[in-house]
């Protein structure tokens, strides 16, 4: 028996008030909002561990380097159901019971956000050390030289050239953020990949639910890739146009 | 400690875990093996000069980038045997669920390694074919004799990291139910009640042996560029 394709099945109604198109948008949703929040804590977490990483200080950059040796050798599923099933458990009482008062799918999403951070955060370190590490110390002897304290240092030479360098792998790390918040959806997070198996269990059309949740995808990471490189154009350093 | 017991653990749920790690082995292996080669013969026609082979080659390989693996365990579990079915009539008896994880996972990753192995194949200087052009050697030759055993000597540590992030990636196969070592603590965790310690179990399993397994690279590494000085 041929397959009966069937593009308008979006438009039908899902329950009383919305279509499948609805759910399909409410994942994609869902999906950036988690994937923007997580890069926020990886980006701001990650900088400061990079920054750890590479300072002149033994127990210091040893702390980062134990954060990062953790968190990129365990799986990240195996992360989010700890901070889902484990954390809690080990919280306080009050806070315990704040949390599972939320409605299922919030508490799902904040325990996510944080774990995916969390995991993209030692990543984001590993490319600040590295493009720490190559700018010459040149300049960083000059900087000190000048007078600048180590915490002057950082914020007026070496971090501004090393995000400037570093926006290609960056870019990269934003596009897996992406990818990798499909897994919430082992912990409940109602994004775009859950949002695949119900389409595809309610509507009994695999093709065009999974083909609709592919470009999804598709249109989320061209989004960021063509959002980036208006920024590197922008902030591309001067002296360096058409250097790989 | 910390509200924690770890009593329940038995024989049984050992045996569980270590089939479990043995399937997640077996996903990798295979996964590692075909993505390699796959993987290669991507990254050739990436570089040839046919513009349609390239572009191909640049097609699969970015459309494989950009979707998360989950979804392609996902689509190659429900989608594939459904159109395998409408092509032979008996593709339902088999055991979907190990094949398609290990077909997803093989088209998946021969996507990353493709662009490993294209970097390794570009990290060969130009000289040496040209070099072994003019000793006579055919094309097919001087790639099999002296571009890829260079490549693949400099990109080793690149390929063993990816290795890696593949083993750790395998957890994923929890999407379709798959019983590897994560789906297998994960299963005994709902069954016993005791889910927190098996995520403290399956997570330690995993540190040790990635942990392991990068500091070897790490050595490696170290080596070889020893070596190459």
């Amino acid at each position: 028996m041929a397959y009966q394709w069937n593009w308008y099945i979006f438009l039908q109604p899902a329950s009383a008030k919305d279509s499948y198109l609805d759910w399909l948008l409410s994942g994609m949703l869902t999906t950036l909002q988690m994937g923007c929040l997580a890069w926020v804590i990886a980006f701001c977490l990650g900088s400061l561990l990079g920054v750890m990483r590479t300072i002149p200080n033994r127990a210091v950059s040893f702390l980062a380097e134990l954060y990062v040796e953790i968190f990129r050798n365990i799986p990240l599923i195996v992360q989010l159901f700890m901070w889902y099933y484990l954390v809690p458990k080990l919280m306080p009482q009050e806070f315990r019971t704040w949390l599972f008062a939320l409605p299922p799918a919030s508490t799902s999403f904040y325990t996510a956000t944080i774990g995916l951070g969390l995991f993209t955060a030692a990543r984001v370190c590993e490319q600040v050390r590295a493009g720490v590490d190559v700018i010459s110390s040149g300049l960083k002897n000059a900087s000190l030289s000048l007078g600048l304290s180590i915490c002057q240092s950082y914020q007026y030479v070496l971090l501004p050239i090393t995000y400037r360098t570093i926006l290609p792998p960056m870019t990269s790390e934003m596009l897996s953020i992406f990818k990798n918040s499909s897994i919430a959806s082992t912990i409940g997070v109602i994004d775009l990949f859950t949002r695949a198996r119900q389409l595809n269990e309610y509507t009994a059309h695999g093709y065009e639910s999974f083909i609709a949740v592919i470009l999804c995808y598709l249109i989320i990471n061209t989004g960021v890739m063509l959002l980036m490189s208006q920024v590197e154009r922008a902030l591309r350093l001067p002296g360096t146009e058409g250097r790989v | 400690m910390l509200g924690l017991e770890f009593e329940f653990l038995n024989g049984g749920i050992f045996s569980a875990l270590v089939h479990g790690m043995w399937i997640s082995l077996e996903v990798a292996g295979v996964a590692l093996a075909v993505g390699l080669i796959w993987g290669t013969v991507l990254a050739l026609l990436r570089l040839s000069t046919y513009k349609t082979l390239s572009f191909l080659s640049a097609l699969y390989v970015n459309f494989f980038r950009s979707i998360p693996l989950a979804m392609v365990l996902l689509c190659f579990y429900l989608i594939v045997p459904q159109l395998l079915n409408s092509l032979f009539s008996n593709a339902q008896k088999m055991d979907t669920r190990l094949m398609s994880a290990l077909v997803g996972f093989a088209l998946f990753e021969s996507a990353y390694y493709s662009e490993i192995m294209r970097a390794g194949i570009k990290s060969v200087p130009a000289g040496q074919v040209y070099a072994g052009r003019a000793l006579g050697l055919s094309s097919l030759q001087v790639l099999q004799n002296i571009v890829l055993p260079q490549a693949f000597r400099n990109m080793l540590p690149l390929l063993l990291t990816q290795l890696i992030v593949l083993f750790q990636d395998t957890s994923l196969v929890y999407v379709i139910s798959l019983a590897d070592f994560f789906t297998s603590a994960e299963g005994i965790g709902e069954r016993d009640g005791r889910i927190e310690e098996m995520m403290c179990i399956a997570g330690l399993v995993y540190l040790i042996i990635c942990f392991a397994a990068s500091k070897l690279v790490d050595n490696l590494a170290a080596k070889s560029r020893e070596k190459a000085i």
